[in-house]
């Protein structure tokens, strides 16, 4: 009994000394920014910005920055929502621009405090998520494509989606795991748009995918790249973003979007209503739209800039990297994803898993 | 004394009392609550009806059972004998260190470390291929995954057995031999069923938390297994339609307490476990 005690006793103690620690730490830590001007809370997917940037950001304006990152837009949504912390700058793609906006979670951004906003290629403004940029920012953007291993795959023979079912391709495909954008291509490949909305056509398009099957060795999600890299997969359907990693770790890799289009996918700089700090906030998306602070960024991240002054200052070997920055023709025919109600979402998510069950 | 020892056990239990309500039963109930919700509906029983009349939920929960058995009888195969040589060395703590030894691994990592293993390129195919066996395809087959899994739950498994197993008075393995037993019948007869109570903790630390593994079949699995688990995180982080997913969740605590209730002993006069 003593000894239990006794051990009780010294676990508690070692709790309070860890506890004391972790404040004297956060406390030194954060003396600094309450003394020269406000902290900026960004919220942002895991190694999404140059980390030099935000330090250059610091000396410059005197804001102090707080990074903090999420790994699926359904998480920071979750976490926005909630409430807790206040984010001051956060990074949603496209369809979730539009749930944030519908759910009341973001701020209008005041026109009159961006700058730098001619920076930005048209393309990427005034999208159907965000009629008029009322609420955001174009940061990245990006495609869905198959990363293939030039060794063993010709690219030439991956100009449509419906390549990927050829035979000679059995039990070497791997797939991401989302409904979303399997489907989203197999509907391309029948003409059909990946915003569909219509049962037969996704009855009709479940019904092609399960023919995928041989082909598929196996469904996964982050650690496609490593696959990829390691030469556990020839080719794959993957983002442009995702291929760029895979490509920096094995240079046999390469990445292409099919010509019957693709989804174009765009990350996207918001405030969310909760947020403090509006006018910090203002200040970091003002200096992420300077020209040289987005080229310094582009090279950083790899993807594709929204920022067309930062794209004209990249290296020529970037800028005519088909691949990365795909020709006008391809451009034409990319599909940005609509916001789905519930109810395509579980119809989705339905197929999908279906089709995955019909594997074992 | 006697009274202030009461007082003390009275407020331990108190305190535990609150943690207990707090921590174990009200999430349990916001999870039934949950999962009767449905949205736009309110309360009913429709997630339910889905659930038990959908096709690939019914075969996902045979998979989930299925493979968690499989699992199951697979460590338990490599796990009985492992504990009986661990109870016959000299210095038995240091052994059961390193049995207890990747428990202290983050379990991602471990599973991250077989990528490595199993890939193309790895460990296990570059043994094979300079003994002259060429490459094979081990990773996202259900070899691997039901390896890997294995090997994760093993510790749960050999723990509770190799303390049941110390627990047995050597006398009585003594006497059997002396009454003329084999060392076989005396393993049958004598200390399988006095092992019993390690062998059903086991079987319930490493069942249960099977029936919802997710991670591993992807990794590893490539998604070639579908278990519930899969279904359960889909549903919150991707549809985020927590209702059913809570539904599932509920469906899975039913399976588990069932499971308890078959392999608990009724006598219960021991308590051991993960906890």
């Amino acid at each position: 009994m003593k000894k239990l005690l006794m051990t009780f006793l010294a676990v508690c103690c070692l709790i309070l000394a860890l506890l004391g620690l972790d404040f004297a730490l956060t406390a030194s830590r954060a003396q600094p920014s309450s003394q020269k001007g406000q902290t900026l809370t960004f919220y942002n997917w895991g190694d999404y910005i140059d980390p030099s940037i935000l330090s250059d950001f610091e000396k410059e304006t005197g804001y102090k920055v707080n990074y903090q990152t999420f790994d699926s837009n359904e998480a920071m949504y979750t976490k926005i929502q909630q409430g807790g912390t206040n984010y001051d700058l956060a990074v949603p793609s496209d369809y979730m621009v539009a749930k944030m906006k519908k759910a009341g979670l973001l701020a209008k951004l005041d026109k009159s405090k961006l700058t730098g906003m001619d920076n930005l290629n048209k393309q990427f403004l005034n999208q159907s998520f965000d009629r008029g940029n009322q609420y955001s920012v174009p940061y990245f953007w990006g495609t869905l494509g198959i990363l293939y291993n030039t060794k063993r795959v010709k690219g030439s023979d991956l100009t449509s989606w419906s390549s990927l079912w050829s035979d000679r391709y059995k039990n070497r495909l791997l797939l991401v795991d989302s409904a979303r954008d399997i489907l989203g291509m197999t509907l391309l490949s029948q003409g059909k748009s990946v915003n569909d909305q219509n049962k037969a056509d996704l009855a009709a398009a479940q019904g092609k995918l399960s023919s995928l099957m041989p082909n598929v060795k196996a469904i996964v999600g982050d650690e496609l790249k490593i696959y990829m890299a390691q030469g556990e997969g020839d080719l794959a359907v993957t983002y442009s973003g995702e291929a760029k990693n895979a490509i920096e770790k094995n240079s046999d890799l390469a990445y292409t979007v099919p010509e019957d289009g693709s989804n174009l996918w765009l990350d996207n700089l918001v405030i969310p209503k909760s947020a403090e700090h509006k006018q910090a906030a203002y200040a970091l998306i003002n200096y992420l739209n300077r020209p040289d602070v987005a080229a310094k960024n582009a090279k950083y991240i790899g993807y594709a800039t929204a920022n067309q002054a930062a794209y004209q200052q990249l290296p020529k070997s970037i800028q005519n990297d088909k691949a990365f920055y795909p020709k006008q023709a391809i451009l034409d025919k990319l599909q940005v994803y609509q916001n789905f109600n519930s109810y395509w979402t579980q119809a989705y998510n339905d197929a999908f898993l279906e089709f995955k069950l019909g594997k074992s | 004394m006697n009274k202030t020892k009461k007082r003390f056990t009275e407020a331990y239990l108190g305190i535990y009392g609150l943690w207990l309500l707090a921590f174990v039963v009200a999430p349990l109930l916001l999870l039934l609550i949950q999962s009767l919700n449905v949205p736009g509906k309110g309360f009913s029983l429709e997630n339910y009806r889905d659930f038990f009349t959908s096709g690939p939920y019914l075969a996902m929960t045979v998979n989930s059972i299925w493979y968690a058995f499989l699992i199951t009888v697979i460590t338990l195969a490599i796990s009985y004998p492992l504990a009986i040589c661990l109870t016959k060395l000299k210095h038995r703590q240091f052994w059961l260190l390193l049995v207890i030894l990747p428990t202290w691994i983050n379990l991602l990592l471990k599973t991250y470390a077989f990528i490595g293993l199993l890939g193309k390129g790895g460990l296990l195919n570059q043994a094979l291929s300079s003994m002259g066996f060429g490459h094979s395809q081990l990773l996202f087959t259900n070899g691997a995954f039901l390896l890997v899994a294995a090997y994760i739950e093993l510790p749960f498994m050999v723990l509770p057995i190799y303390n049941a197993l110390l627990d047995i008075d050597p006398l009585l393995p003594a006497a059997s031999r002396d009454l003329g037993a084999s060392s076989f019948d005396t393993l049958k007869k004598v200390i399988w069923p006095l092992s019993m109570p390690g062998v059903k903790t086991g079987v319930q630390t490493v069942f249960i938390p099977s029936l919802s593994l997710f991670m591993i079949t992807r990794l590893i699995g490539g998604n070639k297994v579908i278990t519930l688990g899969t279904a359960i995180e889909e549903h919150f982080l991707v549809t985020q339609n927590w209702s059913f997913g809570s539904t599932i969740g509920v469906v899975l605590i039913i399976a588990m307490a069932l499971t308890m209730a078959l392999t608990t002993d009724k006598k219960k006069t021991r308590k051991r476990g993960r906890k």
